[in-house]
């Protein structure tokens, strides 16, 4: 009953299709291109905001004074020759190398706490099956929210009373209780991404659970461990008020402190090495981070996400 | 789900097990399992040192934060002794206490709303296609991973009552320092020696700071949300702003909830911009209750003062924490 009367084509209203057509083609193919250069633009806008403040301590590291502190030279170029003086001098001159070192091995046994206690945790969480423990993981997490503005005088007692005054290792001890809730949530998710089947067979052929976990588990979720570590140290790197209130013998303090408290005295900025050592430990931390990135925001939603 | 690892697992259980298994098929019938293979047990064991960590170190100094604030613990004398709700009074006489308490929500209030608005249309950029991603992301990136302590030296230095960079492009373009000019005829702004621009810049630098991390948390809100059914809407001859208001909004909504609590926290409780840009000045005019905290608790001594100034944060905290649990559970439902 259809297929009867196939429309005898009247040629001007195909055309008049195709003209539609092309207006349509053209018309997308305009919004198409707008689209594209608003994406460039955007990104490079933001690009510039993010990075504005960065971009202007990399001129000034290597800024001569009499080029630095005369308000009528343009900021933006070398109106004298460069120097590397003022980098050297935070090489030489100050215990910026030891606050890095300092930073480095307090983030690196912090990590190591982290995944310690934090594996495990998250593994029962994310299969042995409890019926508490999705509660249990967001009270965990929540524990992250509990600021250390809020709890470092307390702490400070804490550590005193552990006999850890005026030591990095106050830092090792104290940090964990900020990293291990984030790791814990971010590693749930990690471990609902590996599949059942493995560790059921891991375990079929003779492991225990606590092996399949170990053999089986933990290597297939590595990517997501590494993310977390990467995750774990910025942490630890950025901290500031404890550092600030458990530390002040020079060469205990770790980056985050260091650099403001020993490089400004009183009113007396060394403003070059202090823009040298913001960007010569702001970007190797941005660019490990980058790279872990996808995983870290797959891991943030299927923290989030029934597995 | 998980019984198939107690019932059928011929390498792990013995032989009586092994007769057993079949006939019974219930997991909750094999009691003779190893230690390692008991899952109530492992369970509680895995927990247990990261649960005994948080106890220890979170629970205990929460109780003694609690306890300082009712006590007259100082630097100097650092006996306990019960005063009862004189350090409150005391905060509640001080009108710095006040302005902290104002300034910390203005801020945290302020902030989370351009944080929120600048996080989604920052996550929308780094969902796009383009060349040079990976260097954008990188550079999108900087504000939230360099220690905050350093971006704010970044940031001191940007804004610089002498030789800020911003203060030199606007006399160039004529803004400022001319006579007449629309922001002034002083050479510089002072961006942080005047209350108003002062508290402005505080904003300004939580805002670059956290944008970053509010973008990255709902870049994994959006990469959930499934295409077709926006595409089936948009078949369907819904237009953008119908399209916005009816699905990508209640999508995107319990991620952005939580990037919005992200925020709060993060500004709510920083101590570091504040203590870098301007340590509570001009005349305690960015002063907040973390900084005030500080200043009193651990450079004015007075352990008991500051640990009433900064249990305020708590109850904001809770609010939070609840508000992230509802969030939460949304998405659950999903």
């Amino acid at each position: 009953m259809t297929m009867t009367t196939m429309p005898t084509t009247t040629t001007d209203a195909a055309a008049a299709e195709a003209a539609a057509a092309d207006r349509l083609r053209r018309r997308y193919a305009r919004r198409y291109v707008a689209r594209r250069i608003g994406v460039y633009v955007a990104a490079a806008a933001a690009a510039f905001v993010c990075a504005a403040p960065f971009l202007w301590s990399m001129i000034t590291a290597f800024k001569q004074n009499r080029d630095l502190y005369n308000p009528a030279n343009s900021p933006f170029l070398f109106n004298r020759p460069a120097t590397s003086d003022h980098v050297t001098y935070l090489f030489d001159r100050t215990a910026f190398v030891t606050f890095a070192w300092n930073t480095l091995w307090v983030g690196t046994l912090v990590v190591a706490i982290t995944l310690l206690l934090g594996l495990p945790a998250a593994y029962a969480l994310a299969r042995l099956e409890r019926p508490w423990a999705g509660w249990f993981g967001v009270a965990i997490f929540l524990v992250y929210l509990v600021p250390p503005t809020l709890l470092f005088l307390s702490m400070s007692r804490v550590v005193v009373e552990l006999g850890l005054q005026d030591s990095t290792w106050s830092l090792v001890v104290v940090y964990p209780t900020i990293t291990i809730p984030v790791s814990v949530w971010l590693l749930i998710g990690f471990l609902k991404t590996v599949p059942r089947d493995i560790e059921e067979q891991a375990m079929v052929d003779g492991y225990s659970r606590l092996s399949a976990f170990w053999r089986a588990v933990v290597p297939l979720a590595f990517p997501g461990v590494v993310a977390v570590v990467v995750f774990a140290f910025t942490l630890t790197a950025s901290e500031y008020i404890y550092a600030l209130s458990f530390v002040s013998p020079t060469n205990e303090k770790v980056i985050s402190t260091g650099v403001p408290t020993e490089l400004i005295r009183g009113d007396v900025f060394f403003w070059q090495s202090l823009q040298a050592a913001t960007f010569l430990v702001a970007v190797p931390i941005a660019f490990v981070f980058n790279l872990f990135l996808d995983r870290f925001i797959a891991g943030f939603t299927q923290g989030a996400v029934k597995g | 789900m998980s019984s198939v690892s107690a019932g059928a697992d011929p390498g792990a259980v013995t032989a009586v097990e092994v007769t057993e298994a079949p006939t019974t098929g219930s997991p909750a019938a094999a009691p003779r399992k190893r230690l390692a293979d008991r899952e109530g047990a492992l369970a509680w064991i895995f927990l247990m040192p990261s649960v005994a960590y948080i106890i220890v170190l979170v629970g205990v100094p929460f109780a003694l934060a609690i306890g300082f604030a009712f006590s007259d613990v100082t630097a100097g004398d650092p006996s306990f002794d019960w005063v009862g709700l004189r350090n409150f009074r005391r905060a509640f006489d001080d009108p710095v206490f006040w302005q902290s308490l104002t300034n910390t929500v203005i801020f945290t209030g302020v902030s989370m709303v351009l944080i929120v608005l600048l996080g989604k249309v920052l996550a929308n950029i780094l969902i796009a296609n383009f060349r040079g991603k990976w260097l954008v992301r990188f550079v999108v990136l900087l504000p939230w991973t360099t220690p905050v302590a350093l971006s704010s030296i970044a940031w001191l230095w940007m804004l610089d009552s002498i030789f800020s960079p911003i203060d030199w492009v606007l006399r160039e373009v004529g803004l400022l320092g001319e006579q007449g000019a629309l922001l002034g005829s002083g050479s510089n702004m002072y961006w942080l020696g005047k209350p108003g621009l002062a508290m402005a810049s505080v904003i300004a630098v939580h805002v670059w700071r956290i944008t970053p991390l509010a973008a990255v948390i709902m870049m994994a809100g959006l990469v959930a949300i499934p295409r077709d059914m926006e595409e089936a809407a948009q078949v369907d001859g819904a237009g953008y702003w119908r399209r916005m208001v009816e699905i990508t909004i209640p999508l995107v909504l319990p991620v952005a909830a939580v990037a919005a609590l992200f925020g709060v926290v993060f500004t709510f409780t920083d101590f570091a911009v504040v203590d870098v840009l301007t340590r509570g000045g001009p005349n305690n005019s960015t002063q907040v209750l973390t900084s005030w905290a500080f200043f009193r608790g651990i450079e004015g001594g007075d352990i008991g003062q500051g640990a009433a100034t900064a249990l305020f944060i708590f109850p904001i905290l809770l609010a939070a924490a609840i508000a992230i649990l509802r969030a939460v559970r949304r998405m659950d439902v999903r």
